[in-house]
């Protein structure tokens, strides 16, 4: 398995990573498992997507090595929860959180970063 | 691959809707079955849930006691369940902040943050419960950071460190056996002298090399920087306090329900859960609970799928009067 069984776009490789942030100026990813942290969060997200739309929504894999890109930043470390959850503008960190978060808690950081 | 079924699509579709016949509060499994079955026999049913639908079904790693299902993960249990209650024409509509309740009238009336107000003939409150958390100083901070609520999700993180669980139910204690997978030491921080777990839960725990136990004392601060560096243990006896370096704590110590919405207009006992009678019903007429929020002593998803079918055949009968 490379991607999660979500309804979000995937992200599966390093280079589609790059490719993602190099093209959109509002990314949030959630690096996950299928695990009960996780899937409430993915959740959150596929609701938001409707309403969020100048923000592009994507899921990786934890598990995958190339999640590195998430798992290496600075911005993810201390973090023990999954999901890891960063957002990005135009191409550069500006929040990251781990572990569950609520819809709320979520839009907070979507509404004040984007 | 599309494995969830969006509720966008129905919400889109029944935008229009705002009258029904039954509105469940709660996507749960007692709220979702309770769909299931009202749907199913064709009264018209929106269920409002604050968060996703699903529960706390979505925070169980895998479900081995659920009857006709040898196992099967929460998500896709839940999963399951809300496709099933869609199937048959519940609207489901996620991340509803209710604003007002008004349930005293024949009409139930329902308005969210958002403004939109829904009516029905009968409710059904399923809200759930949460993880409860200790609520003390340093916890939110280092959620995510060393402390964790899932061991299922969050425990490979913690190999060979050196971990806390916070408990004495049976949550707590096989939680803390599965976590010496990982962890080079478990210490139990238990309130009382004596554990609430079953004695087979106790004595796995006990026979475990790896756990250690800490009794009649609480955490009273969590301190760290990046991450946990520590936990502040008070001994509730003597109320001596000792820092012990630690680099993760688990909390098991049950849920609290949510019924923070619905205080005031439902009776509800002291630990804030809705009364009801035999029949489920609640003090209002044709507004009946069900589920783990329900004053009961089982909080089981199968009790929670029980409770869900009886409102929803007490419900019927109301809405056929």
């Amino acid at each position: 398995m490379s991607t999660l069984m979500t309804n979000l776009k995937h992200i599966a490789s390093e280079a589609e990573y790059n490719k993602v942030l190099q093209e959109n100026e509002n990314v949030m990813i959630i690096c996950g498992r299928m695990g009960p942290m996780c899937v409430p969060v993915y959740d959150a997200a596929e609701e938001l997507e409707i309403q969020y739309k100048h923000i592009q929504f994507y899921d990786m894999l934890f598990d995958l090595p190339d999640s590195k890109v998430i798992r290496g930043l600075p911005e993810c470390r201390g973090f023990m929860g999954l999901p890891f959850t960063v957002y990005y503008k135009n191409a550069k960190v500006v929040k990251a959180t781990s572990s569950i978060q609520t819809s709320e808690q979520i839009q907070e950081i979507l509404n004040a970063h984007f | 691959m599309n494995l969830i079924a969006s509720s966008a699509f129905f919400n889109e579709k029944h935008e229009a809707m705002k009258e029904f016949d039954v509105i469940i509060l709660g996507a749960g499994a007692a709220g979702l079955t309770a769909g299931i079955y009202l749907a199913r026999a064709k009264a018209s049913v929106l269920i409002l849930d604050h968060g996703m639908p699903g529960g706390q079904i979505n925070l169980t790693h895998l479900v081995e006691n659920y009857p006709g299902i040898e196992s099967i993960s929460g998500y896709m249990l839940a999963s399951t369940m809300k496709k099933q209650a869609q199937k048959f024409g519940c609207i489901i509509k996620s991340n509803a902040k209710i604003k007002t309740l008004d349930f005293a009238g024949e009409t139930k009336i329902v308005v969210l943050e958002n403004g939109d107000e829904f009516n029905a003939k009968a409710v059904i409150l399923s809200p759930g419960g949460r993880s409860r958390a200790l609520n003390v100083p340093g916890e939110k901070e280092f959620t995510g950071r060393g402390i964790s609520y899932c061991a299922t999700c969050d425990g490979d993180f913690f190999q060979d460190r050196e971990i806390i669980v916070v408990g004495g139910g049976n949550s707590a204690l096989e939680e803390a056996v599965e976590l010496t997978k990982y962890a080079s030491k478990v210490t139990i921080v238990h309130q009382f002298d004596h554990f609430q777990a079953f004695q087979h839960a106790v004595d796995r725990a006990k026979e475990n090399p790896k756990i250690n136990f800490v009794m009649e004392s609480t955490i009273v601060e969590f301190v760290g920087e990046d991450s946990l560096r520590a936990a502040k243990i008070k001994h509730i006896t003597s109320g001596i306090i000792t820092e012990m370096p630690i680099d993760g704590t688990f909390i098991f110590i049950g849920y609290v329900p949510n019924t923070e919405a619905i205080k005031g207009v439902v009776a509800l006992n002291e630990w804030g859960e809705i009364i009801t009678t035999k029949k489920l019903e609640t003090n209002l007429k044709n507004v009946f609970a069900a589920g783990d929020a329900r004053d009961t002593d089982t909080r089981q998803i199968t009790t929670a799928v029980a409770d869900g079918t009886r409102a929803a055949l007490a419900a019927m009968q109301a809405v056929l009067q």
